[in-house]
């Protein structure tokens, strides 16, 4: 398909403004760029084709079953779009927050921020909540940042590493580096658990905090979870929530509870705001009581029955200039009125079914990566395959070619040909019937035609993309 | 409530396959003492409820004022094919993609915003985006000092208090010194603004040089729509430009989702923050996209990747996008000079304030009023306007000091009738 560059034409228009109606000002020659930059030049349903059939070049949930591992793709409400696109919302300038003389102006926006900030706390058992982390990692971050500035404000000079077990997502230990710390790994178990010995031999006086998954990207509960919390107390670190899986325990068991300190949310997972095509998502940070001083500011906070804004003693700062992703948070504030409390609890429930459903329906066929049952997603070695010379790529690719996008493959790193399937809780029995029947034909095409598997896909609008050739010739740019 | 597509049938029928008599069954690993009882979460309401509830938000909220707000985030006309495009579900349930086959819509729509950015800012490559204006500053300052192997940050006078507030909070526990001034000696970038945070346009081209002679990097800060006017940073002499990218065509949104524009040049490439997509083919030679030069990244690099950024603003970066194709090359430089033109004629009204700027202004500029621009603004609010920011309010200039931004969508009666009202509540 063409670029947008290559339909462009001198001198078409697509939208077009009022004349002047104030005498035309000019800047001096030195402070003017040479010549216009050089925009495509289109016709308003050059514009509209061009993106419409591009949107038809790729998978999205409204089309396609996505059960990326780990991403949690579940089904994004319409009531949210509306609600977001409200114009005291859509229009609200941000400036507003910085002058107390315009406070009248935004006490919707603030009642909105303070009731999902305390929602959020109750889901994850923490004492509160900032919504300023604009996405999953910048979360993780402001979470590092928090258990940073508690441990500098203690005079724990010392506490310089954060424990990351092998399966993580790679933005844990990315993050927890950004604020200053040494990461050291910790491995996983044969059971898919993070190996609780060498934990606990690693839990030394220099530990500032431990990052945990939980479910970890095994789709397994940490059995050991609890008493890992405890001897990370009994030390002074922190404990780390990574909010990614949290869609598989909501209303099930709390973070807080659970001891940890910590944690991030990801709205556009749990709360099923839109993933946009890679964002915006948006990763409010919860607190404990610990970290409660050094929470993100200004924070929203009500004054009788006003709302007003109020920054913590031993605040780390903004981390948004903000309150982060704002339109964001309330899709997820509308999601969650809808759902309220049983709906929530309900939601987990069938995520974990569905997830056992895929996992039972395919166990034969595919090597379950760990024993037992799953949580919120299940996670397959393809390493019988790849004997026969199919590897999970393969399998990815055939699932495109069946109408299906492909779960989340070679993650985590600790699986061999990983595929990991969340099929989330808005997919029908029928969908996960189709998805498992798709499966098992290719795990039987493995031994029968593998070179049809190899070809996948074939229906796609491009075949196999050349990685190395793009790193080589490196064009990201039309000039 | 609930989007879940179950009935108890179906339910009861996956069990079976599972081998379990109920739900509870597959909750075991949680230890019981741990498990929840009760929640103070609220009972579900009907969707219709739903949206009167947040109707009910959202009229609390006053957006009905003729606004002279800026301060880095400005009110510009968005096309409504913009909207309408971005509504397509195609883009937005997608998710960055993994699978480039069935992700070619998103992929070369990346291509094409980071070709538009370079077109517009002069640089040789760009990234898919970065989350806001303030978090492309620090990520700038990070990436200059993984080039130079420096560890000094010089914040010129002329950056945004936000986004310097936020480099503080980001960079607190690294090992940079962060300070304020303009002098890249020892230094690993020197981070300007144009126009400046008051508004002021400036030739950094002195400065850039400066900053290659000492072997620093020198990053600045743009306003996307004034490119359609105001020397490039490729022009003069930036090594990466940054952007908040509001302005193309997001909507305020009370604070975002917005845009985190970075763009540097060709040496500079592996050292940039963010996914990339770049031009391939498939065996059959046709063209394709795809994310690369993922070794910086963290799914791979994890503690040594260039940024732990991942998802990034995807979508925003899709509006920019169209929004820039649907000005075109003629109609960016249109609003650019109406932005322009329009400010300037209002300062041009306002004789009872002085008007603080020393150089040329683009759309907003500092006046020093006769009274507290607090008291000013609170008062012109009862009159229907959102009069701008009171500078003290974001700790810079003096009580009296108002930060005016104009935009396309001002007409000259709207600003006759604002500069009547200043004079009003100011001199009275």
């Amino acid at each position: 398909m063409q670029l947008i560059f290559e339909k462009s034409v001198p001198g078409r228009r697509a939208v077009r403004f009022d004349a002047l109606d104030v005498p035309e000002a000019g800047l001096p020659e030195t402070l003017r760029r040479r010549e216009a930059a050089a925009l495509p030049e289109a016709a308003e349903i050059d514009v509209v084709r061009h993106f419409t059939h591009l949107s038809k070049r790729n998978f999205g949930i409204d089309s396609h079953f996505y059960p990326l591992g780990s991403c949690t793709m579940k089904y994004n409400p319409k009531v949210a779009e509306v609600v977001a696109a409200l114009p005291g919302f859509a229009q609200l300038h941000p400036r507003l927050a910085n002058a107390p003389e315009y406070e009248d102006a935004v006490q919707g926006a603030y009642a909105l921020i303070y009731g999902l900030e305390a929602l959020l706390a109750e889901i994850g058992g923490m004492r509160a909540a900032s919504i300023q982390p604009i996405a999953g990692a910048h979360g993780e971050l402001t979470g590092a940042l928090l258990m940073a500035a508690y441990h500098r404000d203690r005079g724990n000079a010392h506490k310089d590493t954060v424990l990351v077990p092998d399966s993580a997502h790679g933005t844990n230990p990315a993050s927890a580096v950004i604020a200053g710390f040494h990461v050291v790994e910790v491995p996983s178990c044969a059971k898919g658990f993070v190996d609780f010995e060498a934990m606990k031999a690693a839990l030394g006086d220099h530990v500032a905090g431990v990052m945990l998954t939980c479910p970890n990207t095994h789709g397994m509960f940490e059995p050991e979870v609890r008493e890992i919390a405890r001897i990370a107390h009994e030390k002074d670190a922190l404990l780390y929530y990574d909010g990614a899986n949290l869609n598989a325990i909501v209303g099930q068991c709390r973070p807080g509870d659970l001891g940890f300190d910590v944690m991030h949310f990801n709205l556009h997972k749990t709360f099923a705001t839109p993933h946009g095509g890679g964002g915006p998502g948006s990763g409010p940070v919860g607190v404990g009581e610990r970290l409660l001083p050094y929470l993100p500011g200004p924070r929203v906070v009500k004054r009788e029955d006003r709302y007003t804004l109020d920054t913590p003693e031993k605040s780390i700062g903004r981390v948004a200039a903000f309150f982060g992703n704002f339109l964001i948070a309330v899709r997820a504030y509308a999601y969650l009125r809808y759902y309220g409390g049983d709906g929530l609890r309900g939601m987990s429930r069938d995520a974990v079914l569905n997830a056992n459903y895929v996992q039972a329906r395919l166990e034969k066929a595919y090597q379950p990566a760990f024993d037992g049952r799953c949580m919120h997603e299940c996670v397959f070695t393809g390493a019988r395959q790849a004997e026969k010379g199919v590897r999970a790529m393969d399998i990815a690719k055939a699932l495109l070619d069946r109408g299906f996008h492909a779960p989340t493959v070679y993650f985590p790193l600790t699986v061999k040909e990983c595929l990991m399937i969340e099929p989330t809780e808005t997919e029908s029995k029928e969908t996960l019937d189709a998805f498992c029947d798709a499966m098992l034909e290719i795990a039987s095409l493995v031994d029968r035609d593998p070179d049809a598997l190899h070809a996948a896909p074939v229906t796609t609008p491009v075949g196999r993309l050349d990685e190395v050739k793009a790193a080589k010739d490196l064009d990201c740019a039309c000039r | 409530m609930s989007w879940v597509p179950h009935t108890d049938a179906d339910r009861a029928a996956m069990l079976a396959v599972i081998g379990v008599d109920s739900t509870d069954a597959l909750f075991e690993a949680i230890p019981p003492e741990a498990r929840l009882q009760s929640w103070n979460v609220p009972p579900g309401l009907s969707e219709m409820r739903v949206r009167a509830l947040l109707g009910e938000l959202a009229a609390r909220n006053d957006t009905g004022r003729v606004s002279f707000l800026g301060g880095g985030y400005y009110d510009h006309y968005i096309p409504a094919a913009v909207d309408a495009l971005q509504g397509r579900s195609e883009f937005y349930t997608a998710y960055t993609p993994y699978q480039p086959e069935c992700s070619q819509g998103t992929l070369q729509a990346i291509y094409e915003y980071q070709s538009v950015i370079c077109r517009l800012t002069d640089m040789d490559f760009a990234n898919a985006s970065l989350y806001d204006g303030g978090t492309a500053v620090f990520e700038a300052a990070t990436m200059a000092a993984r080039v130079t192997g420096r560890r000094r940050v010089v914040c010129h006078p002329s950056l945004s208090p936000t986004w310097r507030a936020m480099l503080d909070t980001h960079t607190a526990h690294l090992d940079f010194e962060v300070i304020d001034g303009d002098d890249p000696a020892g230094a690993a970038c020197v981070i300007a603004q144009n126009p400046s945070f008051l508004g002021d346009v400036v030739d950094f081209e002195p400065l850039a040089a400066r900053c290659r002679e000492a072997g620093a990097l020198f990053v600045l800060s743009v306003y996307p729509v004034s490119l359609g006017l105001i020397k490039t940073p490729g022009e003069m002499g930036a090594d990466i430009a940054v952007a908040e990218g509001q302005s193309l065509g997001l909507p305020l949104g009370f604070g975002g989702p917005y845009l985190g524009i970075l763009a540097t040049r060709k040496a500079h490439v592996r050292k940039m923050p963010g996914r990339i997509a770049g031009v391939t083919g498939d065996a059959q030679g046709r063209r394709g996209f795809v994310l690369t030069l993922q070794a910086r990244e963290q799914h791979i690099r994890r503690a040594k990747a260039t940024s732990n950024i991942c998802t990034n603003q995807a979508l925003c970066a899709l509006r920019a996008l169209i929004h820039l194709c649907l000005l075109g090359k003629e109609g960016l430089r249109e609003v650019a000079v109406a932005c322009h033109s329009k400010a300037e004629y209002l300062k041009s009204k306002l004789a009872f304030a002085r008007v603080l700027n020393e150089h040329p202004t683009f759309n907003e500029f500092v006046v020093r009023l006769p009274r507290d621009a607090r008291e000013v603004v609170a008062r012109l609010r009862g009159v229907g306007y959102h009069a701008g920011l009171p500078l003290a309010c974001v700790g810079r200039g003096e009580a009296n000091d108002l930060l005016i931004a104009v935009t396309e969508k001002r007409t000259r009666a709207e600003l006759d009738a604002f500069v009547a009202a200043l004079e009003e509540v100011a001199c009275s």
